[in-house]
């Protein structure tokens, strides 16, 4: 039984998919959250399979930029959801119809 | 064979573990869900030989990114369940459709696509490593500083956004500015406490 490409690429548009789902389904904002880091992660186990299979290092280097760029959305993301949290009481997607400048 | 099973393995606890995190209605069973299947997705870099990639994740994920989470649930009401309202099906259904469609032409391209050449081809003499730390330094060097640059942007609005008082600067501020914003925050404080 080998593992080839087509494995990988599949569990990932699976894991893309529940992703997908949270997305779609979620409407508190800290499990949309999970559900992105859900999405970054399903896309990062296709760039590493792509660059195991293919032979080039370039699919784990934008592996580890996603990474990055997970983390620093985490830290802002976050910070953000506090203050509202701190203004409203409430973290709830459609609570934020309306903008107030 | 034992790549097999281990990638059988780790699939279905992963997917196991993301249903729960999307599913559930507690933020506790989701955060730790999620932490572990971060864990056992870094067993499929270990499995692909990308091993420093691996270590990133359980270090970034599972380390710095569910630690970030955990202490921000600190600041939300997490015992409770999450009341979610459903409306607006047909919407969920084209948007559904659509990421279908999408994620066909994403997944076919790299099968379909024949005449493909490495930019930067893995060189077995070498340690995942060290390969990745040659590329990385050379080839990826502006990104790199680039991202560097980000992460220090996004650190400091996470101090300046989470913290109290922190969008005030002392240093532009007189003494006596201060000493008044000193006062009401422990006036602030004993009235918390006396709550």
């Amino acid at each position: 039984m080998e593992i080839t490409l087509t494995h990988y690429l599949v569990l990932s548009t699976v894991l893309f998919a529940i992703g997908l789902i949270g997305v779609m389904r979620r409407k508190n904002l800290l499990m949309l959250f999970f559900a992105t880091e859900i999405l970054l992660n399903a896309v990062n186990i296709g760039m590493a399979a792509i660059s195991h299979y293919r032979g080039d290092y370039t699919g784990q280097m934008f592996a580890f930029f996603i990474i990055a760029i997970a983390a620093s959305e985490v830290a802002v993301g976050l910070g953000l959801l506090i203050v509202w949290y701190k203004r409203t009481g409430k973290i709830d997607l459609d609570q934020m119809t309306s903008m107030r400048g | 064979m034992f790549e097999a099973i281990a990638f059988y393995l780790f699939a279905a606890l992963t997917i196991v573990m993301f249903t729960i995190t999307v599913m559930t209605s507690q933020a506790l069973y989701a955060l730790t869900a999620m932490a572990a299947g971060m864990i056992f997705i870094s067993a499929f870099f270990f499995i692909l030989g990308a091993d420093f990639l691996g270590a990133i994740q359980i270090i970034v994920y599972t380390g710095a990114v569910m630690a970030i989470y955990a202490f921000g649930m600190m600041f939300f009401d997490t015992t409770r369940n999450v009341i979610e309202k459903r409306s607006n099906p047909r919407f969920v259904v084209v948007l559904g459709a659509l990421a279908a469609v999408l994620v066909v032409f994403i997944v076919l391209a790299p099968i379909v696509t024949t005449n493909l050449n490495a930019n930067y081809p893995i060189d077995l003499a070498v340690g995942n490593s060290q390969a990745i730390g040659m590329v990385l330094f050379t080839k990826y060097l502006v990104p790199f500083e680039l991202a560097a640059v980000m992460l220090l942007v996004a650190m400091i609005a996470g101090i300046v956004l989470a913290g109290k008082k922190m969008d005030k600067s002392l240093t532009l501020m007189t003494e006596e500015d201060i000493a008044l914003m000193h006062d009401s925050f422990t006036h602030e404080a004993t009235q918390e406490e006396a709550h």
